[in-house]
């Protein structure tokens, strides 16, 4: 049978559930009607997602000109927003992929939710690649295809080429995994639904009967899509900081870019899917399913990353004053002490000191340090990236040239809509689907419920004649 | 000749334990288990029921070298450079040949990836008879809530045989034995 638990290890679902308790559990949300608090989380979601198609129709209409872009600052709010929502778009494939791979079992309390994030976030993300030229009508010059403009090829040697390769890879990857997983769960719903709902859950389930085949298979699919998504997820971020580092902008060209882009994703995705995690379980009562332990995992790994990206920031400034080469030297000190001096303390704040506090065993299970950590981590990330983009444009290599870079309503209008797109998807997915994926929660019942694991204990975990005889 | 319609006796048991030692007894007892259905993946099955491992990794395999040979054949394609093509638009960026691999390594990966991941999941729906809209037989709706399932198919079976076969029901624990066609 299974691989035995190390005693040290906590129990992943607690309250002595049986296989048919975590059904009714996690089933449960989708099966009643909405209550107060989701409708109206879910008005203001779709408020703000109204509000930014406004600001995006009047770019659309005005002209890229109604954003504070000028001929210095090329990229502003679109790229940070992007790079922003593409990172945290990251942990979900981290979560599912790497986490699968490496055995870690606390993964099947947070993984449908946190892929589902993943999905909204590259939305989210891709819109602005997408829009951020102002004519979107011309998106389909990005594909490579033989064409009638020359026959002219799109540039294979350009970073912003291979994102886009990375980008609809890696949605489309995520999709698939995420919907495998879903498809027995769904199955799950539809055996439990009546009427319309038991068409809809039919027609989405795809079939699914439980065979034992079929798992076979499906645990091979899931095995290997983590296989080849965990390259993947590293790769897409990496193809994302090669948008910087492969131009020759002084602190954009630099190899430390892609690893601690990756740490940085990782690093504000998890904190994203804490964010959610902690509303979520308070709201659909799922703390016994996604429990204080898997806020600690999670925590850790913040603290990990963060550390990662905090001395990556103190490596840069190291090798900037190492390299002798002034042009360098000044962009980081423009960074530091120049006009956006603010955003950088933002950034070595809230992603440097700030999760150091995870140290602290005892904040590291605190709920509500979590929560504003994450959005201390969520912030400071945000920061990052603007630090990254916007100083290092506003004071390039000609002081005549030198600017200064604010956002117009229209480009923060945009922001908040990309908000509000994210958390309407995620209010419609916490309420047609189980967030918290019900077989895998399942198959991980014996080994780490806690009647079999940790002080309250009643049953052994492994599987002895006694047992089977005890049924009886 | 197979029937149009299959008789399915099926016993439901009520643990993953239960269900794996009953699985025991039928192979001791020689019977010719349909399937087994289960509301997860359990493991240690596979070997019990004596399926075979799934090659559906070897389908990954030959549909990531697709997309491998896609990217390097769209890019010989387009910079020529190659004994195959001659190149639609050659063009020279940073005084590199036309086909120079290190630029399109990003893209052949991506490549590779995107046909791996969707090809191996078509194929895992097709070959599991599943896709949008289909409606499989169920034998019963607690399957894929807490209940594990054998079913034996019984089309061709004499009365003896189905009662022994209940009897096997009762003797290791089935919770339910129900019959029905599909």
């Amino acid at each position: 049978m299974s691989a035995p638990v190390a005693r040290i290890r906590e129990p992943l679902i607690e309250g002595h559930k049986s296989y048919h308790d975590i059904t009714e559990d996690l089933v449960g949300p989708t099966e009643q009607a909405p209550n107060m608090m989701w409708m109206i989380a879910f008005i203001i979601s779709v408020t703000l997602l109204g509000f930014g198609i406004f600001a995006l129709c009047w770019t659309f209409y005005f002209g890229i000109g109604a954003w504070n872009l000028n001929r210095t600052i090329g990229w502003g709010y679109d790229i940070t927003n992007f790079v922003w929502w593409i990172g945290i778009g990251h942990a979900g494939t981290l979560i599912s992929a790497i986490l699968l791979l490496f055995r870690q079992r606390w993964r099947t309390g947070v993984n449908r939710a946190a892929e589902a994030m993943t999905i909204f976030a590259v939305m989210c993300a891709g819109l602005f690649p997408a829009t951020h030229t102002g004519r979107p009508w011309f998106d389909f010059f990005m594909f490579p295809y033989p064409n009638t403009r020359g026959p002219l090829w799109v540039n294979f040697n350009s970073p912003l080429l291979w994102d886009l390769f990375a980008i609809s890879t890696y949605f489309t990857i995520s999709l698939l995994f995420w919907y495998t997983g879903l498809v027995p769960d769904f199955a799950t719903v539809r055996d439990r639904a009546k009427g319309i709902r038991k068409k809809i859950y039919s027609f989405i389930a795809m079939g699914w009967t439980g065979k034992a085949k079929h798992w076979q298979r499906w645990e091979y699919l899931s095995l290997i899509l983590a296989g080849i998504a965990t390259p993947l997820v590293l790769s897409v971020h990496t193809i994302v900081s090669f948008d910087f580092a492969t131009s020759v902008i002084p602190g954009w060209h630099t190899t430390i870019f892609p690893p601690y882009f990756v740490a940085g994703a990782i690093f504000s995705g998890f904190a994203m899917v804490q964010t959610l995690m902690i509303i979520t379980r308070k709201c659909l009562k799922l703390e016994q399913y996604i429990t204080i332990s898997h806020i600690e995992s999670m925590n850790k790994v913040i603290l990990v990353t963060g550390t990662m990206v905090g001395s990556a920031y103190l490596i840069e400034l190291f090798i900037s004053w190492y390299s002798g080469y002034v042009y360098e030297q000044f962009a980081f000190l423009n960074r530091a002490a120049g006009p956006y001096y603010w955003s950088y303390i933002g950034m070595m704040g809230c992603n440097l000191l700030a999760p150091q506090v995870f140290w602290s065993k005892k904040i590291r299970r605190s709920v509500w340090w979590t929560f504003f950590m994450s959005i201390f981590v969520n912030i400071g990330m945000w920061f990052e990236r603007f630090v990254i983009i916007a100083t290092t444009l506003a004071k390039d290599y000609l002081p005549s040239s030198w600017s200064y870079y604010w956002p117009t309503w229209v480009e923060i209008g945009i922001y908040v809509g990309t908000f509000g797109l994210f958390f309407t998807l995620y209010l419609i997915f916490a309420r047609v689907a189980p967030v918290v994926a019900i077989a895998e929660v399942k198959s991980i019942l014996k080994q780490y419920g806690d009647q079999y694991l940790g002080p309250n204990a009643t049953e052994a975990a492994s599987h002895s004649d006694e047992h089977t005889h005890a049924a009886h | 000749m197979a029937a149009k319609y299959k008789d399915v006796l099926f016993g439901l048991y009520n643990d993953e334990t239960l269900l794996m030692s009953a699985i025991k007894t039928a192979n001791a007892k020689h019977l010719d288990i349909m399937d087994v259905y289960t509301p997860f993946p359990v493991h240690g099955l596979d070997p019990l029921l004596g399926l075979e491992e799934s090659r559906l990794h070897i389908v990954g395999f030959i549909f990531g070298a697709l997309g491998t040979l896609t990217a390097l054949c769209g890019i010989s394609f387009i910079f020529g450079g190659s004994l195959l093509f001659e190149g639609d638009w050659p063009t020279i960026f940073g005084g590199k040949p036309y086909w120079s691999l290190p630029a399109f390594i990003p893209i052949t990966f991506e490549l590779t990836v995107l046909f791996c991941g969707i090809g191996m999941t078509v194929v895992f729906y097709i070959i599991c008879g599943m896709g949008f809209g289909v409606n499989n037989p169920i034998l019963d709706d607690r399957i894929t809530d807490d209940k594990f399932c054998i079913a034996f198919q019984t089309n061709d079976m004499s009365e003896d045989d189905v009662d022994g076969l209940k009897g096997f029901f009762d003797e290791t624990g089935a919770e339910e034995v129900h019959s029905k066609q599909i």
